[in-house]
């Protein structure tokens, strides 16, 4: 559905690509993950899908039409992103702010919804804070906040649903939750796209597998295909363990404690 | 009672008390009116004379205030969502310094004229957003709405530092005229103003409510703006000229009248009032009130003389914003 086609993204008065020639897709059905250290890129390739950020040479397409092609209006209607960061500067109620999902599909005068829309109690009850809708955005922790901001792209609907870091402030039983929707989202036949740093959640979560470094693919394939120890260190650089993760099989990283000469003070 | 209706009944509560601050600064004057008298002054019923001064003289003052503090009102909500930041209001960005560099320059060449005045603040007011807009792309900002306030503030600095230079070089009658400008009056009302301040503010304002959904999303910043398929920096850019070309109007009709764009949404606000379209319409109401009663106060506290009205916005709205805002904290 979403497809990166030799996509190059230059920042202005940058010397080296943000982004150099990267292709892959994220078909409608499963979970596509990007993965890579800081800066490699990631949430560039976001930003671009958002259009923020122009593309210097390649092309993004969604369902084979090219992106620049298509108004931004109508792309809203098809992809729900949630971006990396959000502060708002007047609070709002939270189903309020959930009920602006909704943008994209209204008239410019078309009534909003009310509190007891159906499509907004469904958007609260699938992200699991209906408990939060009549909450103002400036009472909610880090988690909360995170999950409501979930709950209004599922508002906003589509085919797809891209993520940039959507469980960096969500404890285990959260973050879990939110994989298992995502999971779930993309059995009903969506095309999910995240940007995550938690690698074994993703191993364990995603289909596909694209693994960025200096704004380049480093390796792409099934979460067995990418999670090689050679691959991951040389990335990473920092000396790391593929074990297998004992519930469901799937390869799991070990970070290792740096083996480099030891302080004079550990030495004592 | 539900939550819509408790709305509704609020605003036409409001509503009310704006026309009863309306028919009070008609009332009040040289020559005391009762409401009664007013009313049937407007319906052309009654005692001549009271005729001729209602539909003459006050009832023109009275719609100026309105729409002056209408259009502020309506504009600083736009800007605060629009801009992201809780200080937006007209005359921060650069607009007022510009009317004011135009209104001045005018009167220190001497010219005068029903008309010279206002067009030479519109002219100035205009330039001033055409720079600033400028400045902010220049400033490779083009999205960022710090830039295009950061804009603003350095044209109003420019403008502050131009009016002080035009000023200093100008007859004392000159001065004196100038500032009392710069103070903000809606006492020179006429209806050739309030004619095509109406279609003004009526246009703006209207361009503004078609707006507020794209204000609301504006007010979640530019990423989220754009996965809700806005475009933000095309949009606050239209938002901007939009408010600054309004507020551009009501300081050309009646000079500088401060506080009424910054405060009158957060009062809104306060109120419950959270959305873009029920926030610039309640800031219209709110705002138009103020400043009939600012008007008011202006002309009750040492008459004959009038304080200036610029001042007394200030002055009523500053303690009245500080009570809400124990309230809310």
């Amino acid at each position: 559905m979403i497809a990166f086609d030799r996509t190059v993204i230059r920042y202005p008065r940058a010397t080296v690509a943000a982004v150099d020639s990267v292709s892959f897709g994220a078909p409608r059905g499963s979970v596509t993950a990007v993965v890579g250290p800081n800066g490699s890129g990631k949430s560039t390739l976001v930003r671009a899908l958002l259009r923020l950020t122009p593309i210097a040479a390649g092309r993004i397409t969604i369902d084979g039409d090219d992106l620049e092609q298509i108004e931004r209006r109508a792309v809203a209607q098809r992809i729900a992103v949630v971006s990396q960061r959000e502060v708002l500067v007047f609070p709002l109620p939270v189903w309020e702010y959930v009920a602006l999902g909704r943008h994209p599909h209204e008239g410019p005068w078309e009534a909003s919804p009310v509190r007891a829309d159906a499509g907004i109690a469904n958007a609260l009850e699938r992200a699991g804070i209906a408990e939060l809708a009549d909450r103002s955005t400036d009472d909610l922790s880090g988690g909360e906040w995170q999950r409501v901001r979930i709950a209004r792209a599922l508002a906003q609907g589509g085919e797809a649903f891209v993520l940039d870091e959507p469980t960096t402030f969500l404890d285990i039983a959260h973050e879990m939750a939110m994989f298992e929707l995502f999971a779930r989202l993309a059995r009903d036949g969506m095309a999910v796209l995240l940007v995550s740093h938690q690698l074994n959640l993703v191993a364990r979560f995603a289909d596909t597998m694209v693994l960025l470094h200096r704004g380049r693919v480093a390796a792409a394939g099934t979460p067995a295909d990418v999670m090689r120890a050679s691959i991951l260190e040389a990335v990473y650089e920092w000396p790391l363990l593929i074990t297998r993760d004992p519930a469901v099989g799937a390869p799991a990283l070990l970070p290792l404690r740096n083996r480099g000469p030891r302080s004079p003070s550990q030495t004592s | 009672m539900s939550s819509g209706l408790k709305a509704l009944s609020l605003w036409v509560g409001v509503g009310l008390i704006v026309c009863m601050l309306a028919i009070a600064a008609i009332a009040y004057g040289a020559v005391p009116l009762t409401a009664r008298s007013v009313i049937d002054a407007i319906g052309g019923r009654g005692d001549p004379i009271t005729i001729a001064i209602v539909r003459m003289l006050r009832l023109p003052r009275a719609l100026l205030a309105l729409l002056v503090g209408g259009g502020l009102g309506m504009a600083g909500a736009a800007l605060q969502g629009a801009l992201r930041n809780a200080l937006a209001e007209p005359y921060l960005l650069g607009v007022s310094g510009g009317a004011a560099v135009g209104a001045v320059a005018a009167v220190s060449l001497g010219a005068s004229g029903p008309f010279i005045l206002p067009l030479a603040s519109f002219a100035g007011a205009a330039l001033a957003i055409a720079v600033a807009l400028l400045v902010a792309r220049a400033g490779g900002g083009r999205s960022d709405p710090r830039v295009l306030l950061m804009a603003g503030v350095i044209v109003g600095a420019f403008a502050n530092a131009a009016i002080m230079v035009l000023l200093s070089n100008s007859p004392p009658n000159a001065v004196r005229n100038a500032l009392w400008w710069m103070m903000g009056s809606v006492a020179d009302a006429s209806w050739l103003t309030i004619g095509w301040l109406t279609v003004y503010v009526g246009a703006g304002g209207a361009l503004l409510l078609w707006f507020a959904r794209e204000i609301d999303i504006l007010s979640l910043g530019e990423e989220s703006a754009a996965a809700l398929g806005v475009d933000a920096a095309r949009s606050s850019r239209n938002i901007f000229l939009i408010a600054a070309l309004l507020s551009a109007a009501t300081v050309a009709a009646a000079g500088l009248i401060g506080f009424v764009g910054l405060v009158v949404p957060h009062l809104v606000r306060s109120m419950g009032v959270r959305r873009h379209r029920a926030l610039i319409a309640g800031s219209a109401l709110v705002g138009a009130g103020l400043v009939v009663a600012a008007d008011l106060v202006a002309r009750l506290a040492r008459p004959p003389a009038e304080l200036p009205l610029g001042a007394v916005t200030a002055l009523l709205g500053v303690p009245f914003f500080l009570v809400q805002l124990r309230r809310l904290s």
